[in-house]
């Protein structure tokens, strides 16, 4: 037999049958980092030794760009942090902005921030299920919550003109009423919806692969949690109920009932399943929202802050002057500090604002859940292989621009 | 002189009472109770509010400039309690801008870690006894900090050097 002819010479570990470490770089632009992270893995055969991510790579300078702008300007680059929850972030910032404005929202304008914000969560959290059931193989998956996803999407264009990048949320209230039939297009949502989410559990809860690939997989103590920054649904998987929307009501919560979904295993699985039950915890607060949706005004009567409407602007001589100077020079706010905390899809998103009086913001700061989630990389990939990463990376549920903003 | 609203807080009194003078000002504006701390003893104001004050989760430190003013940069810290979950902090500490150097307080929280290498990367505020003080955000042969206030936003000089 003639000896074979390698490229490669074989080291005297591989010939001897120890093997040595190997460091592989995975990504920026690998399919299962949802987005470009980079991590630089050192093996041994198939388990993690060490991981070292490198984020970065999609760092637009918006809290630079933001410094720049006027205060409602800033609305539009907070939808372009965390692409998947755009209205989230549009929540957070008005919301802290109101707060040093010290401006009261009408009720409706909050109700409607708050049913939106939900199907925004479920917008989310579909992306999420497509994709990491996809990672460990679950392909049918991904087109049924496109699907949904889609239909969420054309919601969000009939009520703000836009499919992802919706800045549908003002400082003192919303861009535009609701458009009519707003109604029907929820109800029918609603209507759907939960047949969709238990075809979806259909196809995974009780599938035996994804549970082989998922269930105890991706273990991190609660404590290791807590000192690392990590929020959300990884820590409600954990056992600890946490969530802003109950510890810290912000835009009504106070008045709706829903209950915050926990497990204690701790694993990729117990995750999946939190997230499943939110959406339907998600349906049950629209549902609210819809039936108890108050009358009157969307915008705050602060005609200083607030652009005034069309006709109002076309016929009085002071909400021409009004608009004339909110549209070149902006609102003052007055010089402070304020720090508004909101549960966005992914965990604990927390903006805080300074102002030094004048009609652009002196700093803006988001305190995004990925970047936070996204420190538990390393304990999360430690000692397992590298099929089990991806399923763990996959149920952290970053996204790489709300990282690295 | 510290206000009233905050010296009559349980969690601001406790920490009053152990470093009496590491506190020098405070406000309780909007509800939003703030410390502003010596920056020497950072890391012991943090650790008495960990472990006896239970403010277990450290949300956030980033970083204001006040640029011309001195002392020139703000380290701003957001901590969170689990006993009492509305319960919010913000730990201010104040570094000159000669000499932009802070205790850090990955001892505390291990969370701090990448907060603070991203105020390094955007303020060039340096954490004394961070494991891993290098840039996060921007690449590693960047020219100056980009949030600093006197960073243009920007311009015609792009400063990233390809080495190869």
């Amino acid at each position: 037999m003639a000896e074979i002819d390698t490229l490669t010479p074989i080291s005297e570990e591989t010939e001897a049958g120890t093997t040595r470490k190997m460091t592989l770089n995975m990504g920026p632009q690998h399919p299962s980092t949802h987005g470009v992270l980079r991590i630089i893995l050192e093996l041994d055969g198939e388990t993690i030794l060490k991981a070292d991510p490198d984020i970065g790579f999609l760092h637009t300078g918006i809290e630079k760009q933001a410094e720049a702008l006027t205060w409602q300007q800033v609305v539009p680059l907070t939808d372009r942090t965390d692409y998947l929850a755009n209205l989230s972030n549009n929540l957070g910032y008005v919301l802290a902005v109101e707060k040093l404005l010290q401006l009261e929202v009408p009720a409706r304008a909050q109700w409607m921030r708050v049913l939106l914000t939900e199907i925004t969560r479920i917008n989310s959290h579909m992306v999420w299920l497509g994709t990491s059931a996809m990672d460990v193989g679950a392909m049918s998956v991904f087109f049924y919550t496109f699907r949904e996803r889609e239909e969420i999407l054309r919601m969000f264009e009939f009520f703000s003109g836009q499919r992802m990048m919706t800045s549908y949320f003002r400082i003192g209230g919303l861009a535009l009423d609701a458009p009519r039939g707003w109604q029907k297009w929820v109800e029918k949502f609603l209507k759907i919806m939960p047949d969709r989410i238990d075809m979806l559990e259909g196809l995974l809860n009780e599938n035996p692969i994804f549970k082989r690939r998922t269930q105890g997989v991706g273990y991190i103590s609660l404590e290791d949690m807590l000192d690392l920054s990590v929020t959300g649904p990884m820590l409600r998987a954990a056992g600890l109920q946490v969530d802003a929307r109950k510890d810290n009501p912000y835009s009504s919560y106070e008045k709706f009932q829903f209950n915050i979904p926990t497990r204690t295993e701790n694993d990729v699985y117990a995750r999946y399943l939190v997230r499943m039950a939110e959406m339907r915890e998600s349906l049950k607060i629209i549902q609210q929202a819809l039936e108890g949706m108050p009358e009157g005004p969307y915008t705050a009567d602060a005609p200083k802050v607030v652009l005034p409407d069309r006709e109002r602007m076309k016929t009085q001589m002071e909400a021409l002057i009004y608009h004339f100077k909110i549209v070149s020079e902006g609102f003052r706010v007055p010089a402070g500090e304020a720090h508004q905390v909101i549960e966005s899809p992914r965990g604990e998103l927390a903006y805080y604002v300074v102002s030094d009086g004048t009609s652009k913001p002196y700093r803006v700061f988001m305190r995004t859940p990925s970047f936070g989630n996204l420190q538990a990389l390393e304990p999360l990939f430690i000692g397992f292989p590298i099929a089990d990463s991806i399923a763990s990376l996959g149920s952290m549920d970053f996204v790489l621009g709300d990282t690295d903003r | 002189m510290i206000p009233e609203a905050v010296t009559q807080d349980p969690v601001a009194a406790s920490v009053l009472a152990k470093f009496a003078d590491a506190v020098v000002d405070g406000h309780a504006n909007l509800g939003e109770l703030t410390l502003v701390v010596n920056a020497e003893q950072i890391v012991e104001v943090c650790r008495h509010l960990k472990d006896d004050q239970g403010f277990v989760r450290l949300s956030s430190v980033t970083c204001v400039d006040w640029h011309p003013q001195e002392p020139r940069f703000e380290v701003v810290y957001h901590m969170q309690s689990l006993q009492l979950k509305n319960r919010w902090l913000r730990v201010k500490a104040r570094v000159s801008g000669d000499n932009p150097e802070i205790d850090s307080v990955y001892s505390v929280w291990r969370g701090s870690n990448w907060y603070e290498r991203e105020v390094f990367d955007l303020y060039g505020v340096i954490f004394r006894g961070h494991p891993n003080m290098k840039r996060i955000m921007m690449p590693d042969d960047w020219v100056g900090h980009p949030l600093r206030k006197d960073f243009p936003t920007h311009g015609y000089r792009y400063s990233y050097v390809d080495k190869d």
